[in-house]
């Protein structure tokens, strides 16, 4: 069928309104992502209340701040980046979105730590495989030692929900380099730069998500 | 194949290095050629689901006590799961938007494509991708938790693969769905802003045509939904992969959440099933009566109440799970609220009908079959909506039967019935009139003798899900009835494929544009469509379905009309 092949154009359609439109479309449906997590998070606070207290003032809520803190200024600086890029300061553009690069790993080394502190005090996600075979953590699995079933169902979801969001930091870190290195081929450019503001959006949700999870982890103990 | 027109959709293509050839159309970002491989794509998959419907009711032919036994008690499980997996996620949601939507919406509004191509082909292969993780999953481990996934079961069962070894199909089959899910999201926002962003010169929202309000509906229903069921799932295979007891009641978990979060989206999901077959009614209908639609606007408007209410509506699939009175009584009085623009719908293609030079096409059958289909399975959908009659059909044929006659007897034969209506246009060929009429015949009496004695028997009692039943002589007559139904719908569905494929290979070449004389816009163009769709962008001046101007506008030759009249 295609021996008089003809050789077509693709369709070229740029549409800078359009594509953010669409860009939102696509964070509102992160967040409803997200809303089903809140949505169990709350579900088994107002069932396990007490657990839930108890459980969230063994988190550090020094750490957390620090790490709300890195995420908002990391905000600041994307911000930065689009607006040097905007007034043509490509090397200030760079700058600040290599800072963000850097802030929000921080924010992961912090949160690293974190989890391998929670896991040498034996709280952590385990393998159906290793509950079968016996070397589940005594806090989480039947036994004299177990947890009440509220802590256990807080540390899963905070283990599940800060997962998350950590994988949602290393999406938007890898997007972030692949954005620089195209600022530095001169693709993305004062005339172009919508990549850079929808990254910049991306990065955004990921702070205000965290922005939720901070107090409901840390603060409401 | 000879085509017409020297670019045409067949043999010009964007978006690929390959001209030629299997490349040339796996990696086009054409929205025209994404339509069509969708189309073969989830035709394939209908086919496998429908061949293990037949052999489940083959199953039912005799009762117990006779040793009749097609399936295995230990495979019916798979079987039903194989069945509604494919049905659901492979074919009836992805279904209508995917292969209509994508190959008429931009033509129906005037555009040269879909409003990000790339990503529009993005999405055929998220659904390529994930229909094959969820096609060897089932294979290779056979679930057997039906299409809920509803937990604890689908946490605690364990799949042996056809091999003997264990193997994790559940978590395969979730992931699969999560996967689609993607895809279903990304061509929901697409069709989005492509409503929004790219309608033609003069084609305001109230000049749209029907079928692309119901794809808009849809769409936001897709957006709005499918997050939150996607993440259920995952958490799901994490319960099975590094369990915490999230939906566990024995580890202070709740399964009923679980229940509220999957019929948050896939109460909606069944308005995604529905909604664009009700556009492609919307459009069969004035075209073979010749004649406005009744109440325009009411349609559309209608379909996005439908999206709008289906919201509110998804506790009504618990209310035999033990959650709360007020809330049953709340969800039960909401679901009758949507009653009331699908009725809108239905009054008003009966009343386009009224006085109209009706032409018995093929699609047209298809059409009335919808509304005769869709009729009764909206009607018994209230006993069902009703708590009282609800526990006392929860769980039975009956609601096989209300979920086959609203999907299958109306959401299937929409995209049917619209296949055959956008056939000559989709490829510039005109398959056999008899062949069609019979492929009609076929299968409306054999799903009417299939699914009637099902809602019997449901109010007799048969649950569903059972792999046998006792040797009653009303339920084995019934039963009986009911499997040489499934034999005529088969046939019918294969004789269907028969007419496709005839057409295709033999059909009539036509190049005429406006086979039925259909007022809509993407008659306007070439059959097949040329490369982007219009020679030149159209200027829409007139309502979508006002005959009287399209006639004069054939006449005057501005417009292009049927060439026989």
């Amino acid at each position: 069928m295609s021996d008089q092949a003809v050789t077509a154009e693709a369709f070229h359609h740029h549409d800078e309104e359009g594509t953010r439109l669409g860009f939102w479309l696509f964070l509102f449906t992160e967040l409803l992502l997200f809303g089903a997590f809140f949505i169990v998070y709350g579900v088994y606070r107002s069932a396990h209340l007490n657990d839930f207290k108890i459980a969230a003032e063994s988190l550090n809520t020094g750490i957390g701040t620090t790490n709300t803190i890195i995420l908002l200024a990391s905000s600041l600086t994307m911000v930065l980046s689009l607006n040097a890029m905007k007034a043509g300061r490509i090397m200030l553009a760079k700058s600040m979105l290599l800072i963000t690069i850097a802030l929000g790993t921080t924010f992961l080394v912090i949160k690293g730590f974190e989890w391998n502190a929670k896991f040498a005090h034996d709280l952590y996600l385990q393998t159906s495989g290793a509950i079968a075979a016996g070397k589940g953590s005594p806090l989480l699995t039947p036994g004299p030692a177990m947890l009440p079933d509220g802590q256990v169902l807080f540390y899963g979801l905070y283990f599940i929900m800060t997962g998350t969001h950590a994988l949602h930091i290393i999406i938007g870190a890898v997007w972030m380099g692949i954005v620089y290195f195209w600022i530095s081929k001169g693709s993305i450019n004062p005339d172009n730069a919508g990549v850079l503001e929808r990254c910049g959006l991306y990065w955004h949700l990921v702070d205000v998500i965290w922005i939720f999870l901070f107090p409901l982890y840390y603060l409401v103990a | 194949m000879e085509t017409a027109n020297s670019t045409n959709y067949f043999n010009s293509h964007t978006g690929t290095r390959w001209t030629s050839g299997f490349m040339s159309w796996i990696t086009s970002t054409d929205h025209k050629r994404i339509g069509v491989m969708y189309g073969f794509t989830m035709f394939a998959f209908f086919f496998l689901a429908v061949c293990i419907g037949f052999l489940i009711k083959l199953q039912k032919f005799y009762p117990a006590a006779s040793g009749w036994e097609i399936i295995p008690p230990e495979w019916y499980g798979s079987f039903f799961t194989l069945h509604s997996v494919i049905m659901i996620f492979l074919f009836i949601v992805p279904g209508a938007p995917a292969i209509l939507g994508n190959f008429f919406l931009p033509l129906q509004i005037g555009a040269k494509d879909v409003a990000f191509p790339r990503v529009n082909l993005l999405s055929y292969w998220l659904y390529l991708f994930g229909a094959m993780m969820a096609v060897v999953g089932i294979l290779l481990g056979g679930a057997d938790t039906g299409w809920t996934f509803t937990p604890p079961y689908s946490v605690t069962t364990r799949t042996i693969s056809l091999f003997g070894t264990e193997f994790d199909s559940v978590s395969w089959m979730l992931t699969a769905a999560f996967i689609l899910g993607w895809g279903t999201i990304l061509t929901g926002i697409n069709f989005i802003i492509t409503i929004h962003r790219m309608r033609t010169k003069g084609m305001s929202y109230f000049k749209m045509p029907l079928f692309s309000w119901s794809i808009y509906a849809a769409s936001w229903i897709q957006v709005l939904a499918t997050p939150v069921v996607g993440i259920s799932l995952l958490m799901i295979v994490l319960e099975r992969v590094m369990p915490v007891g999230f939906f566990d009641p024995n580890k202070g978990g709740d399964p009923i959440l679980f229940q509220h979060l999957f019929w948050i989206y896939s109460h909606p999901a069944v308005y995604v099933m529905i909604l664009p077959s009700m556009g492609l009614v919307s459009e069969i209908i004035p075209t073979n009566s010749q004649k406005p639609i009744f109440g325009y606007k009411s349609i559309a408007i209608a379909s996005c109440s439908i999206a709008g209410v289906g919201y509110l509506i998804w506790a009504h699939h618990m209310f035999a799970s033990g959650m709360s009175d007020i809330a049953s009584i709340i969800f039960s009085f909401l679901t009758f609220f949507v009653a009331i623009p699908t009725a809108i719908k239905v009054f008003n293609w009966i009343a386009t009908l009224y006085k109209a030079s009706i032409a018995l096409t093929p699609p047209m059958l298809f059409a009335l079959g919808f509304v005769f289909n869709f009729s009764i399975g909206g009607l018994t959908g209230m006993f069902l909506g009703s708590l009282s009659t609800d526990i006392h059909l929860h769980d039975t044929d009956f609601i096989v039967a209300h979920f086959h006659y609203t999907m299958f007897g109306g959401a299937a034969f929409g995209i049917i019935g619209g296949i055959f209506h956008y056939f000559p246009k989709m490829f510039g060929k005109m398959y056999s009139h008899k062949l069609a009429n019979a492929t009609f015949a076929l299968m409306f009496t054999g799903f009417n003798a299939l699914f009637i004695p099902m809602f019997v028997l449901g109010f007799y009692g048969m649950p569903r899900r059972y792999h046998t039943y006792p040797d009653i002589p009303l339920f084995t007559n019934l039963q009986q009835a009911s499997t040489i139904g499934s034999w005529i719908l088969v046939t019918g569905v294969v004789l269907m494929f028969i007419t496709w494929i005839h057409g295709l290979r033999k059909g009539q070449a036509s190049t005429e544009e406006n086979p039925w004389n259909s007022s809509t816009l993407e008659w306007q163009t070439a059959s097949p469509p040329t490369l982007y769709n219009f020679e030149e962008d159209p200027v829409v001046t007139r309502h979508p379905y006002d005959y009287e101007a399209f006639r004069a506008e054939v006449k005057a030759g501005t417009s292009k009309g049927a060439r026989d009249e």
